[in-house]
């Protein structure tokens, strides 16, 4: 099935559809994004059954801040789609799709670790790349690139001239 | 020491379970890692066992996280390259391909047709050399060092041919945007043949070796078993779920890069175990040489640079292999130093700035030697990427450690984990 065509099924369904080289993406509201990639897993010509990434987009300053991607691929027919929404910047929330997609459980659980964004229904949802009790969401655009303090837990390090000398 | 009958009866309680009145059945916790070395790295597995086997795994991940995606947004589109390439630092090439491609889908342009001849070679090349660190480290694991000495023994062939190539070893930062870096050198294409003619009997040998030993086959057969409808909810691809017997391979399903004029086979396997997982990876280094083959022949027959000819895309710089490796090619240096000025302005600005990519988003995906790896890049028509998102097969394929190794003895969770072939590089990024 060429872009075209499955631009056009899909449109059938959704008002939103965007055909852009050779990629089709469907822009849903946040809160539908589970119910459309159920809806595009179900459907016999689509059997959109694999969802290859989660991924997530900080555009400060722009409403919506955040874009949440989904990116299906259908293993029988040997397609893609993306899903897309846009979420707030000041509480960036979306339904998790790890209950019917569990292969989302640790995309997810990134997305939420590095972009702050929250995966409502998720079962657990903590960071995952960075430590337990690290401040702040790292690819958030307003966050800077290093600069960041080194810390050396469990131990004080004592100024320079009250160090032992050997 | 003697113990007061109150402090003896605080000890049997501590035995007793209340509910029961039996003896206490308590499991333990052990952390295996973050330094071990049967985890391909730094993984932390905290395992919860009874006796010797195990009840819940939990992989803890994240100690070899070095901000990739984040480190490309403050570089231009051309170094991104650089970056992306050392995250699943076994298969650089392929982290290479999946991000040009994506980009050059962004720019609308297509690398020329040697460029993409050499790129099938060396993607193909470093399969097998990837497959060969998973048989050396897989069959380590296991007890077989001598497994351990063949496999690095032949990756070091393919290594030297990736040095001759790319004048280095892993991290190459070959595959540029709008085709590769540099020609084949002289003499290459005689190395690769030397290899085509060697590699074919040492993997009999590996097979020889390795396909009815009692003990290879005691360690790998049933074990870390993972049905395809489970592999394909938890998002595992690559010869994982293809020992499942699925037959899912980008280069077939979705062919990028002129796989589809390629004549080669999927291997799968039904077993869906580790044993499995041998099989279809050791039947893909047969396939990879096909190809690698078929590549050689075209490149006699296509000439042609390597690089698009679109200055305002292609990277400026010539390099060559000098007395000291490789390095700038002294007759480019001459030709912007000293006879145009505009050819210096043009390298200067390409150099400094980069090229603007046209906004937009995409998602480039490719077959690496562990599974699917897409690139989800969007552009917000800068210099540089506004956001690269590497999905890992590693990292996603993770996921299904658990399903893996539960109900499982400890010593199979390391020949399960061996047969997932993860690289943490690519998992943390």
């Amino acid at each position: 099935m060429n872009a075209e065509h499955l631009a056009s099924m899909i449109r059938e369904r959704f008002d939103d559809v965007v055909l852009a080289r050779g990629e089709v993406t469907v822009l849903v509201p946040a809160d539908d994004v589970p119910a459309t990639l159920e809806w595009l897993r179900e459907d016999a010509a689509l059997s959109f059954d694999f969802l290859s990434c989660v991924s997530a987009t900080d555009g400060p300053g722009a409403d919506p801040r955040f874009w949440v991607t989904y990116e299906l691929r259908s293993m029988p027919h040997h397609h893609r789609v993306r899903v897309k929404a846009g979420l707030s910047g000041s509480d960036p929330r979306v339904p998790s799709v790890t209950p019917s997609f569990p292969t989302a459980d640790w995309q997810e659980r990134e997305i939420y670790d590095l972009f702050g964004i929250v995966f409502d229904g998720h079962p657990r949802l903590r960071r995952i790349l960075l430590p337990a009790d690290w401040d702040g969401h790292p690819l958030r655009k307003d966050e800077e690139l290093g600069g960041v303090p080194t810390w050396f837990r469990g131990a004080r390090v004592p100024p320079v001239d009250e160090r032992e000398m050997a | 020491m003697s113990l007061g009958d109150s402090e003896m009866d605080a000890a049997r309680d501590r035995l007793l379970d209340p509910a029961t009145g039996e003896l206490r059945q308590e499991t333990m916790i052990i952390n295996m890692g973050p330094q071990h070395p049967s985890t391909h790295g730094v993984l932390r597995l905290l395992l919860e066992l009874d006796g010797e086997t195990v009840i819940t795994c939990e992989p803890i991940i994240g100690y070899l996280h070095t901000g990739i995606e984040k480190n490309t947004e403050y570089r231009t589109w051309q170094q991104g390259v650089t970056f992306v390439t050392r995250a699943d630092y076994l298969s650089p090439f392929f982290n290479e391909l999946g991000y040009c491609l994506g980009v050059e889908r962004l720019l609308g342009i297509e690398a020329p047709e040697r460029a993409q001849i050499i790129r099938v070679l060396v993607c193909e090349l470093n399969r097998i050399s990837s497959h060969l660190v998973w048989l050396a480290t897989g069959g380590l694991e296991l007890g077989a060092v001598s497994v351990m000495l063949y496999g690095f023994r032949e990756r070091e062939v393919i290594l030297d041919i990736f040095e001759a190539i790319t004048g280095l070893r892993m991290n190459h930062a070959y595959i540029r945007i709008g085709g590769v870096l540099m020609d084949l050198p002289e003499g290459g294409a005689g190395a690769i043949r030397d290899l085509l003619r060697i590699l074919p009997t040492r993997i009999d040998e590996f097979e020889t070796l390795l396909d009815d030993n009692p003990i290879w086959r005691e360690r790998n057969e049933g074990i870390g078993v993972l049905r395809a409808e489970d592999a394909l909810a938890l998002g595992v691809t690559g010869p994982v779920l293809r020992a499942a017997g699925v037959t899912a391979d980008l280069r077939k399903d979705m062919p990028y890069g002129g796989y589809e004029t390629y004549e080669f086979d999927v291997p799968v396997a039904t077993t869906a175990d580790a044993y499995g997982r041998y099989r279809v990876r050791m039947e893909e280094m047969r396939e990879s040489l096909r190809i690698v083959r078929q590549a050689l022949e075209r490149l006699e027959t296509t000439p042609g640079p390597v690089m698009v000819e679109d200055p305002k895309v292609g990277w400026p710089s010539r390099l060559s292999v000098g007395p000291d490796g490789i390095g700038n090619d002294p007759e480019y240096l001459r030709h912007i130093m000293e006879e145009s000025m505009e050819a210096l302005i043009h390298h200067f600005k390409m150099v400094t700035q980069g090229v603007a990519v046209p906004a937009g988003e995409v998602y480039s995906a490719v077959e690496s030697p562990r599974g699917e790896l897409g690139f989800h890049i969007v552009s917000d028509g800068g210099h540089r990427p506004y956001r690269v998102k590497i999905r890992d097969p590693s990292f996603v394929n993770m996921q299904s450690l658990p399903a893996m190794v539960e109900g499982y003895l400890v010593a199979d969770s390391i020949a399960a984990n061996a047969s997932l072939d993860p690289v943490m590089g690519g998992v943390d990024r």
